[in-house]
């Protein structure tokens, strides 16, 4: 099951030309871009490692797609995400975050259906790769 | 080259389009205004434009060599302008397109060598980062070696500068700027960085008169100008502090117009007699104010030997 979270998710992943692209607009915009992975697809885990601090004082695009690309050699088999955080007053939030890499095999979410007092169903979603545990998810 | 076996030989391609598309000229043209004397980095300069420019001629014919390397290394003694011709060069290299953002890093050994291990590559990097798409001037490159202390994390720095200069040659140029001895020696130390730059500029110092030049556009910069007297004073000036043995070229011409500022200032501050300033009075700089210097205290040197004075330091 193909994870969808972030901006762009029901669309084809992005090329690295698209990426770059974002990435200058990020740039023009004067937000700092950060790249982050994790291991953990559940919806609910927004705090990912992050893979280095994010890159500030940033002209060209090129340096962050460095940056991608060296994330990818290391944590292939891991969700990488990008985003880009404007640090405007006011504003201080994300303002763009999309995933740039993802495991091969994506097995997806399982529904659990909890019998709780009377009647009462409460429902969750858990991961089938969280079952392992981290660092031996996607082999 | 088999691109270039596909298409028609007699494909002209337009030289004053490209000219046209790439406003050069005219910034070679502020160039050769704005900056006085500095021949051979004019010469210089002019060349890699033109070569940008066959270049990208070439590449509508569907000739490809790929980019050309434009790391440099500036070498001259201070004040020779080593800096002030980086940014240009920032801006030149953005209008030909061979840099995409056309910014300039200047940096200095702080910026790149960190305080203990393991702290110098990612402040490089950073560096590095930083500067892709622009110009990363390196000012006083020969710091970043350090022969007397083998365990200095300056070798560091340099072997990761190495490495940037092969991998992301299209994405940023590198420039290393210094004195020509010292710079000499760091080349000695690091083989690899020489035959990495192609281009080594020698900036020559200034004759007296390129220097009364710069002074008069300094001037007229700050909306200032010399009296007649004033322009002998600063003839006189150039000859006297050329002689002595910090001289440091532009630099030293350019603190010596701040302290005439300083003089003229005062001049008219006490004059005493209390009538409105004219417009004149306020943008003239007359001998006197010159004359004050300390320059003018010793007895002058020969001006035929104008190192005489470096000479007697050392």
């Amino acid at each position: 099951m193909r994870l969808t979270q972030g901006t762009f998710s029901f669309l084809p992943d992005l090329t690295d030309e698209q990426i770059r692209a974002q990435v200058e607009y990020c740039l023009q915009k004067g937000w700092a871009v950060s790249l982050e992975h994790t291991d953990d697809p559940h919806p609910r885990n927004t705090y990912w490692e992050m893979y280095g601090p994010p890159i500030f004082d940033l002209r060209d695009a090129a340096g962050v797609i460095d940056d991608l690309h060296g994330a990818r050699a290391t944590f292939s088999e891991r969700y990488i995400r990008l985003n880009a955080f404007d640090a405007t007053r006011g504003v201080e939030s994300l303002r763009l975050s999309f995933i740039v890499n993802r495991p091969s095999r994506e097995p997806g979410f399982r529904l659990e259906r909890q019998e709780a007092a009377g009647r009462t169903i409460r429902y969750t979603v858990r991961a089938y790769a969280t079952d392992r545990p981290e660092g031996e998810r996607y082999p | 080259m088999t691109t270039a076996m596909g298409r028609p030989d007699e494909m002209q391609p337009d030289l004053g389009a490209v000219l046209t598309a790439a406003p050069v000229e005219d910034l070679l043209a502020t160039l050769e205004a704005e900056l006085v004397g500095l021949a051979p980095v004019k010469t210089r300069i002019r060349e890699i434009a033109s070569l940008l420019l066959v270049e990208r001629l070439r590449r509508e014919v569907g000739l490809s060599s790929g980019p050309p390397s434009l790391h440099m290394s500036f070498t001259g003694n201070p004040g020779t302008g080593k800096t002030t011709v980086a940014l240009r060069m920032a801006a030149i290299l953005h209008r030909l397109g061979y840099v995409r953002k056309g910014h300039l890093v200047a940096v200095t050994r702080d910026d790149l060598v960190g305080q203990f291990v393991g702290h110098t590559a990612p402040r490089t990097k950073e560096i590095v980062k930083r500067a892709m798409g622009g110009v990363l001037f390196i000012d006083e490159a020969y710091a970043l070696s350090r022969p007397e202390n083998e365990r200095d994390y300056g070798q560091e720095a340099v072997e990761i500068l190495l490495t940037a200069m092969e991998e992301h040659r299209d994405d940023l140029v590198v420039i290393l700027a210094g004195y020509s001895d010292r710079m000499d020696q760091f080349f000695r130390m690091n083989p690899g960085m020489r035959s990495r730059i192609a281009h080594h500029l020698e900036f020559p110092d200034y004759s007296p008169d390129e220097l009364g030049a710069i002074a008069r556009l300094m001037l007229t910069a700050m909306q200032y100008r010399l009296s007649t007297d004033g322009e002998a004073a600063l003839a006189a000036y150039i000859v006297r502090r050329r002689a002595q043995p910090d001289f440091a070229n532009a630099r030293s011409i350019r603190n010596a117009l701040d302290r005439a500022r300083l003089r003229q200032a005062n001049r008219l501050v006490t004059r005493g007699d209390g009538a409105p300033l004219s417009r004149d009075a306020l943008m003239t700089i007359e001998g006197v104010d010159l004359r004050a210097s300390r320059v003018f205290d010793s007895p002058a040197l020969d001006p035929a030997s104008p190192r005489q004075g470096e000479e007697a330091l050392r």
